[in-house]
């Protein structure tokens, strides 16, 4: 499962109260207030701990996120694009987030960029519904992914920093 | 050397000669295959001649097997995830002269998919419900097709999932007979559960597991029969040592056999199910490694998770108590052998009394298949919750943004 490091940070991550899904319509306002406050803490937290790694953000009724998480590699920052939308069963299932830009350039990957989590995430997430949110999430399911699977396309030249190309090209 | 933006424009030029291409060879192959086209036919006839594509069929008729095998013509099923499993299951139902096919899938077909059955080299880049219905009507033009190119587990979808099929029968406005699920991943199967709960609709649920050597299949009847819900995942167990299985750096593997297996055994259900003949099995597995093929029913779990499944459950019990107990006493001939000098009987593996306590939490399950995992009855793990809060949705929005 996941490190000591992450697991503490998952510990400091408020659980969720309301139980409901997107097509709730009377409850999922409050859950969505709930996934809001989950995140800002989480990233003020991780702010805090001068591990800030991703932003995330919803249209109005809170289906579809977007945001960007970052990777620090030998001083360098390597930033993605993310995405994904919320499955009508969420959060009894959770949700396949997506990092376009590397879709077909990691086996750990399903089509469309969404990434292949371990098969250890599912049986966690499905014991922690209703009270895992997306700030679980990030942190259990994107974080390690980027993890493993950053440093490895970066050595393999899979993935080359943006300011960088023209001076490794050069070398 | 050619500067980057003339190699641009260079693939430009060669992407547009490649759709010309695509699409001259797709008008040669649409006029080919209209020539080639066998006229619908209105009637499915017995007659034993080369020209008759049912007559192996109705044969069924007069072995005894099938007591009306023209109403399959009346049946409208929908198959959801057109891959590996579904695309074989959609071939074979067009193939036996089933009335209307509802087929729904989001994704492209791609060279990647081509150790499985159905699709071709040539289709790669078409979506997999198009590619489907132009090779399924050059099969068998009688059968109606209806396609959907998108991701059912999506809000807007799911509704329009939802529509069609309670109203997307043979006869439109009538809901469809069967929903096959043929998809690969857990959303997607709790998606397609949520909605038949809703709607109190019959499905067959199958799958292959990643490492390619087991599958099942499993009737879902809601209220009576165990829901996708009522159980943590079931899997059948491969009797392979985790610590020899690797997973590094892939996500799941693939074999044609294994899925054509599956889709063979899913509709060999359908057909039994739906005409009524042999017994129709609730939960079917198969191992690959040890060819073993453990089955078994499961009863629906009355503290499911799915209020809509608790809701089936009570209109199931209720329509059970309204109706009259009927004995049902089956005479079975005792097969009696002249001599036995090796002692050998028939034992029966489960008995019914076993399978109707399996149901529960933790389910009780014959040997040969395991839940994926198990979750605890009470979370009793404390931990903060969010807090109360007087900040409205958009101020949280607006303060996420900030950040």
């Amino acid at each position: 499962m996941a490190d000591e490091a992450t697991r503490r940070a998952v510990s400091q991550i408020p659980l969720l109260k309301t139980h409901a899904g997107p097509r709730d319509r009377a409850l999922w306002p409050q859950r969505l207030k709930e996934e809001y406050q989950a995140l800002i803490r989480f990233v003020e937290q991780n702010k805090a701990a001068d591990n800030d790694w991703f932003r995330l953000e919803s249209n109005a009724d809170g289906t579809r996120w977007t945001g960007t998480c970052w990777f620090i590699h030998e001083l360098l920052r390597y930033e993605f694009r993310l995405e994904f939308d919320l499955p009508v069963t969420y959060p009894d299932t959770a949700p396949e987030v997506a990092v376009p830009e590397l879709d077909g350039k990691t086996a750990k990957m399903y089509r469309g960029g969404k990434i292949c989590l371990t098969e250890h995430f599912a049986p966690l997430w499905a014991r922690n519904a209703p009270r895992f949110g997306l700030a679980h999430l990030m942190a259990l399911g994107l974080g390690p992914w980027l993890a493993v699977e950053i440093p490895d396309l970066i050595s393999k030249g899979l993935v080359v920093h943006k300011e960088r190309p023209r001076e490794a090209a050069a070398e | 050397m050619a500067t980057v933006e003339e190699l641009k424009l260079r693939v430009r030029e060669l992407e547009n000669e490649l759709i010309k291409c695509k699409q001259k060879q797709c008008a040669v192959e649409d006029a080919h295959s209209q020539a080639l086209n066998r006229p619908k036919i209105d009637k499915m006839s017995a007659e034993v001649v080369d020209s008759n594509p049912y007559s192996r069929l109705m044969a069924l008729k007069r072995m005894g097997i099938v007591d009306d095998y023209e109403k399959i013509r009346t049946f409208t099923v929908a198959v959801v995830g057109v891959g590996g499993v579904g695309s074989v299951t959609a071939e074979m139902l067009t193939r036996c002269g089933i009335g209307k096919l509802l087929l729904f899938d989001y994704d492209k077909v791609e060279l990647a998919n081509m150790n499985r059955l159905f699709f071709q080299p040539h289709q790669a880049g078409l979506s997999k419900v198009e590619a489907a219905e132009h090779t399924l009507r050059n099969i068998n033009p009688d059968v109606l097709f209806e396609t959907h190119n998108y991701n059912i587990t999506t809000m807007e979808n799911f509704t329009h999932f939802m529509d069609r099929i309670s109203h997307g029968g043979l006869e439109e406005g009538k809901p469809v007979d069967l929903i096959l699920s043929c998809v690969d991943n857990f959303e997607a199967r709790m998606a397609i559960n949520t909605a038949c709960n809703e709607l109190g609709q019959i499905w067959m649920e199958s799958g292959v597991s990643e490492n390619a050597v087991s599958g099942h299949i499993q009737l879902i009847i809601p209220g009576e029969t165990a829901c996708f819900a009522c159980a943590p995942p079931l899997v059948v167990a491969a009797n392979i040592d985790e610590k020899t299985l690797k997973r590094e750096g892939v996500c799941a593997a693939s074999l044609p056999t294994t899925m054509g297996v599956v889709a063979g055994l899913l509709v060999q259900n359908v057909l039994k199910y739906l005409l009524k003949f042999g017994t129709v099995s609730y939960y079917l597995g198969y191992n690959a490694m040890q060819d073993f093929f453990p089955s078994m029913a499961m009863k629906a779990n009355p503290q499911c998770n799915d209020r809509h499944c608790r809701r089936q459950q009570e209109e199931y019990k209720k329509k059970e108590a309204e109706q009259p107990k009927v004995e049902v006493v089956q005479e079975e001939e005792e097969v009696v052998h002249e001599d036995n000098e090796w002692g050998i009987e028939l034992v029966s593996e489960v008995t019914d009394e076993e399978l109707k306590a399996a149901s529960g939490v933790v389910p009780d399950l014959p040997e040969g298949i395991t839940v994926a995992y198990t979750i605890p009855t009470e979370d009793t793990t404390g931990g903060d919750t969010v807090e109360e809060t007087e900040q409205s949705l958009e101020d949280l929005m607006a303060q996420m943004r900030k950040l």
